[in-house]
């Protein structure tokens, strides 16, 4: 008899390619979700992992809301260099502009919302039948009760009371035409697993992640980038700060925190140390307490 | 540092999202925004104090009924070690999403209500440990607050138990007495149960040993994908994909190819950049035979010396998880790992009433029904025993008309 003791982010990552590799066997036309987050690089990272030295049995996506840190898609695009892969990028503006969905208006406007549109046309029109995401569970409590396979119908939808169950590790990904799947493989790892495994892999993130200066407001007592996205008013007072961003979403509703973390370890300290959950700093999910839950119903990542 | 599995089982009203609130609120593993949440939230207790239910209930329809519909993970960590939690509901109609939780699950806990005892919940549930193999039981006899912390009803419920699981294949068991809703022995010991000589839950939870005890002779690695990149450098690269289910596989073991039968050795072992001489179950990796032979997914690759078993004909339990009720007429796909083939229930052998664990004559199985039944498989299988190797003894049923998942497979026979 033998023993065999997998250290923890071992055994995430191995669960993680085992995850990958199913989507690439039951599926004919997969696509990673890129948003150019810490979640998505790993995925990217773990993809690595699982396909090498082949290629990536599926194109990156990124939803573009036009509203990025510019830090983010230069880093996704030396990433794609980088790695040789296909890139695919669905603009919100360009849904805008088609007029399928309409700009918000007032102060608190954000395109959050408007990326699911863009997302599902994506979808639709390349025919992807599985989507892989780097959502975690731990990162908000609809999202806790989310398979690994999340099976979403013709229009985008999680019904949470129609999941099927997910035994051991056996995935079903049979779906019928239209449908796709939302695939997870870091479903089981926390923020600050992400972090270690980043460490561990010694993995380049966009510079956003790490302290520092930036021009910030404030709104809804967070601190927000100050920059054009917003709908800035002379109510609004710039102020210049030492920050860093736990998220990386959107400009208009990612929030900063005051930092002097400018390296990873001091990062991974300062999140150990943290007493707000990295959800606390996205202005979308303050909305009521369903909030993710009901995005998700209505095809939200 | 590893990672701990659990799920909890147990009545509805016999606190499991409470004790999981618990756990979470005693270890500091809930953060200050997620509490004022919870103060800002409608649902107290009695006493006003805030309700630790609510931490797991993530969907409005909980909320509104203050019950768990579906499994929920938490996860939370100790300098000691990894915890992932399933929070399955306890309602029998979701007897599904309890063997859900359970099918990855190193170890349950079972709550009893301290005034009630050993109801028939209890015995289904642990019934279902017993039947998915999970291999450490705590019994968290819990509300001992409502029952004066009483040494009497902890030992009157515990001899009650141990009488009923003599009937069921339980490994380990221990017995905790707890108030979820007043912290006793959760995290904390007990200041109220002076006689009580154990452990917190905590503590045993921290310190339970759960390696994978698996004998070596059990290399089984199904292929997911072959890895070819055609390229000129790598023009003879060709790598098959997998996790390592069970055992080990070293450079330079034979190994056979299941169901075709051929045999190679292993030339080398690949893990990304790193090429170790051996890796072990619950390990991604990449394997290199020294010949050329036939491998696409849907193999597995198995050590030559301890082949599984083969057949087309199972007996196995199954476990029904559909509102349409089993249809031995038509046929269903089954999923074994990566292998996927068609198959028909030829016979069911019996159903399991899981109140009172007499075996039943039947001709249906509906929702939540468990028994056993003989399936036909189109393609052969190459598996083993559940009782021998979880991983590679189980299978799920999909319905193809609808793509659900419908039931789950332990294999428990060859029928000759």
């Amino acid at each position: 008899m033998s023993k065999y003791n997998l250290d923890y982010l071992d055994e995430l990552e191995a669960e993680a390619i085992h995850i990958l590799r199913e989507v690439a066997g039951q599926f004919e036309k997969p696509a990673l979700l890129f948003s150019g987050g810490k979640d998505s690089i790993t995925l990217v990272r773990l993809a690595e992992k699982a396909f090498r030295p082949g290629k990536f049995p599926f194109p990156l996506v990124h939803i573009d809301t036009g509203h990025n840190f510019q830090e983010t898609i230069d880093y996704r695009d030396e990433m794609v260099a980088r790695l040789g892969e296909k890139l695919i990028v669905g603009y919100v503006q360009e849904s805008i502009d088609n007029g399928k969905v309409i700009e918000q208006k007032g102060k608190n406007a954000s395109r959050n919302a408007l990326q699911t549109v863009t997302l599902l046309d994506t979808i639709a029109q390349h025919g992807f039948d599985a989507c892989i995401g780097g959502a975690r569970r731990d990162e908000e409590k609809a999202r806790a009760k989310e398979r690994i396979f999340s099976v979403r119908d013709e229009f985008g939808q999680w019904d949470p009371k129609r999941q099927r169950p997910e035994l051991w590790n056996i995935y079903n990904g049979r779906i019928h035409k239209g449908e796709n799947v939302r695939v997870f493989p870091i479903s089981n790892w926390t923020e600050l697993d992400v972090w270690n495994y980043i460490r561990r892999e010694k993995m380049s993130l966009p510079s956003i992640y790490f302290a520092h200066h930036r021009d910030c407001i404030t709104r809804n007592g967070q601190l927000m980038a100050a920059s054009p996205f917003l709908n800035m008013d002379d109510a609004d007072i710039v102020t210049h700060r030492k920050v860093r961003f736990r998220t990386v979403g959107d400009m208009s509703c990612t929030a900063a925190v005051e930092s002097e973390a400018d390296q990873i370890d001091d990062i991974i300290d300062e999140i150990s140390a943290s007493k707000i959950s990295e959800r606390g700093a996205r202005l979308d999910d303050k909305v009521s307490e369903a909030a993710m839950e009901d995005r998700k119903k209505g095809g939200y990542f | 540092m590893n990672i701990l599995k659990f799920f909890t089982a147990g009545s509805v009203d016999d606190g499991k999202s409470t004790l999981i609130g618990r756990l979470l609120y005693d270890t500091g593993s809930i953060l200050a925004d997620q509490l004022e949440a919870l103060q800002q939230s409608n649902r107290k207790n009695d006493d006003g104090t805030i309700d630790l239910a609510i931490l797991t209930d993530g969907l409005r329809a909980e909320r509104e009924q203050g019950i768990t519909i579906d499994v929920a993970y938490k996860y939370f960590q100790t300098g000691k070690r990894k915890f992932i939690i399933a929070d399955t509901p306890g309602h029998i109609q979701y007897t599904r999403n309890m063997v859900t939780g359970a099918s990855t699950a190193n170890l349950a806990i079972i709550l009893v209500d301290a005034r009630n005892g050993v109801v028939e919940q209890t015995i289904r549930h642990s019934y279902l440990v017993s039947l998915l193999g999970v291999s450490h039981v705590v019994i968290c006899i819990n509300k001992m607050d409502m029952e004066g912390y009483s040494e009497e009803v902890f030992n009157t419920i515990t001899e009650n138990y141990k009488k009923m699981a003599a009937k069921l294949n339980l490994q380990d068991i221990t017995f905790i007495p707890v108030s979820a809703l007043k912290g006793d022995n959760i995290v904390h010991t007990s200041e109220h149960m002076p006689w009580y000589q154990g452990t917190s839950l905590l503590d045993f939870l921290e310190t339970v040993e759960v390696t994978v005890n698996q004998d070596l002779h059990y290399a089984r690695m199904p292929v997911q994908w072959v890895i070819r990149p055609q390229t000129e450098a790598l023009h003879d690269y060709r790598g098959y994909a997998g996790r390592i289910l069970s055992g080990a596989f070293k450079v330079n073991d034979k190994v056979t190819v299941l169901p075709s039968g051929n045999s190679s050795v292993i030339d080398r072992i690949e893990i990304f950049e790193q090429t170790p001489q051996e890796a072990t179950a619950g390990q991604s990796v990449t394997l290199h035979l020294k010949d050329n032979i036939d491998i696409s997914r849907g193999d597995v690759l198995v050590n030559s010396s301890y082949l599984p078993q083969r057949s087309q004909l199972i007996e196995a339990d199954l476990c029904w998880m559909d509102n349409k009720p089993m249809d031995d007429s038509i046929t269903y796909f089954l999923q074994h790992n990566s292998k996927l083939t068609k198959c028909k229930i030829r016979e069911i052998l019996h159903k399991v009433n899981i109140n009172t664990l007499e075996k039943e004559e039947t001709h249906e199985f509906k929702l939540n029904d468990i028994g056993r039944v003989v399936i036909k498989t189109a393609d052969e299988l190459a598996f083993d025993l559940y009782t021998e190797n979880k991983a590679n003894g189980s299978a799920i049923l999909i319905d193809g008309r609808t793509n659900l998942t419908v039931g789950a497979l332990m294999f428990r026979a060859i029928v000759e």
